[in-house]
């Protein structure tokens, strides 16, 4: 089992995914430059978090556009698994793979905290290792995780059970209070209609093992595992 | 050419940066204030004499890159 970890120029949490992937999983990994097409024999791509291309214009909206994410659009559509963490989740936004659009924080500022999710979709190969309905922490660190979508996409977005987690309270209240961001119907992560496809603001990546007081995010990448070796 | 895109949220959708224009104007004492949308404006020189097609270009651009369209709207003005 092989991850592919896609580098942008001002990706940040490559190392930490790449850590996970190697030290903590034992599996392989490689990172792909952005300027690559060639996806090295991946099973698995991440896009890691970070602030790819200075997140000028809007965030991810230049990422798109490298060599590499025509590359991660087509291992997507033949249904390979594809994780957006962060600003990988905004690029995956901006190139279409998922639906909807990030802004501005409500609060209008950076926002870096734990948050708690509920995991509300454990049918994608990066969830099936939580319970659904089960209240996991993780923390953030964005400015524009804001999610929004026209109504005709949230709605299709609910009757697909397609959000993925969704922002509660330590109880799983999903409240107002629990939306660090602001973001509609407290959206965290969505998956795409196939399910392979999926992204997330909160960081799984910094909560991989219990050294950093947290290991609720290690599941996100044994689930991809056992998902490809169900196979 | 000389070609301006403006590019800003649309209608209805939530613009906390405008939001937050909009309250320090009203603490600066202009009262009169009820709303503030903040967007981009892009200055694009294109080459050519074609106003017509500067202005096709000027929008593919902004479909394609410099508005999200599911958030944000846009318009084109040759300038000159």
């Amino acid at each position: 089992m092989k991850f592919g970890i896609v580098v942008f120029p001002g990706s940040n949490c490559d190392e930490d995914c790449h850590h996970v992937a190697t030290d903590l999983l034992g599996c392989e990994a490689d990172y792909i430059w952005h300027h690559e097409r060639d996806l090295k024999g991946a099973d698995a791509v991440i896009l890691p978090g970070g602030f790819a291309y200075g997140d000028y214009l809007r965030a991810g909206a230049l990422a798109r556009f490298s060599p590499v994410m025509e590359t991660v659009a087509a291992f997507a559509k033949e249904g390979g698994p594809v994780l957006g963490i962060c600003n990988g989740f905004q690029v995956l936004l901006e190139a279409g793979l998922l639906p909807g659009a990030m802004q501005i924080n409500r609060g209008l500022r950076y926002v870096c905290r734990d948050v708690w999710m509920r995991a509300e979709n454990t049918d994608t190969p990066f969830t099936s290792l939580y319970e659904r309905g089960e209240i996991v922490k993780m923390p953030v660190g964005h400015m524009e995780g804001n999610y929004t979508a026209s109504p005709e996409t949230l709605a299709e977005l609910e009757r697909g059970n397609r959000v993925v987690f969704r922002y509660c309270d330590p109880q799983g209240r999903v409240t107002d209070e629990a939306n660090p961001n602001g973001a509609v119907a407290n959206i965290a992560g969505i998956r795409n209609a196939e399910g392979n496809v999926v992204g997330l603001m909160p960081h799984p990546d910094r909560c991989a093992e219990k050294l950093l007081g947290n290991d609720m995010g290690l599941r996100m990448f044994q689930s991809v595992v056992s998902a490809l070796a169900a196979k | 050419m000389k070609v301006e895109v403006r590019v800003y949220p649309k209608e209805g959708v939530l613009d906390p940066q405008g939001k937050a224009i909009a309250a320090a104007l009203g603490r600066l004492g202009h009262r009169a204030v009820q709303d503030v949308r903040a967007g981009k404006v892009f200055f694009i020189d294109v080459a050519g004499a074609d106003a017509k097609a500067a202005e096709a270009d000027a929008k593919r651009m902004a479909e394609e890159l410099l508005a999200n369209t599911v958030i944000e709207g846009y318009d084109v003005r040759v300038v000159s």
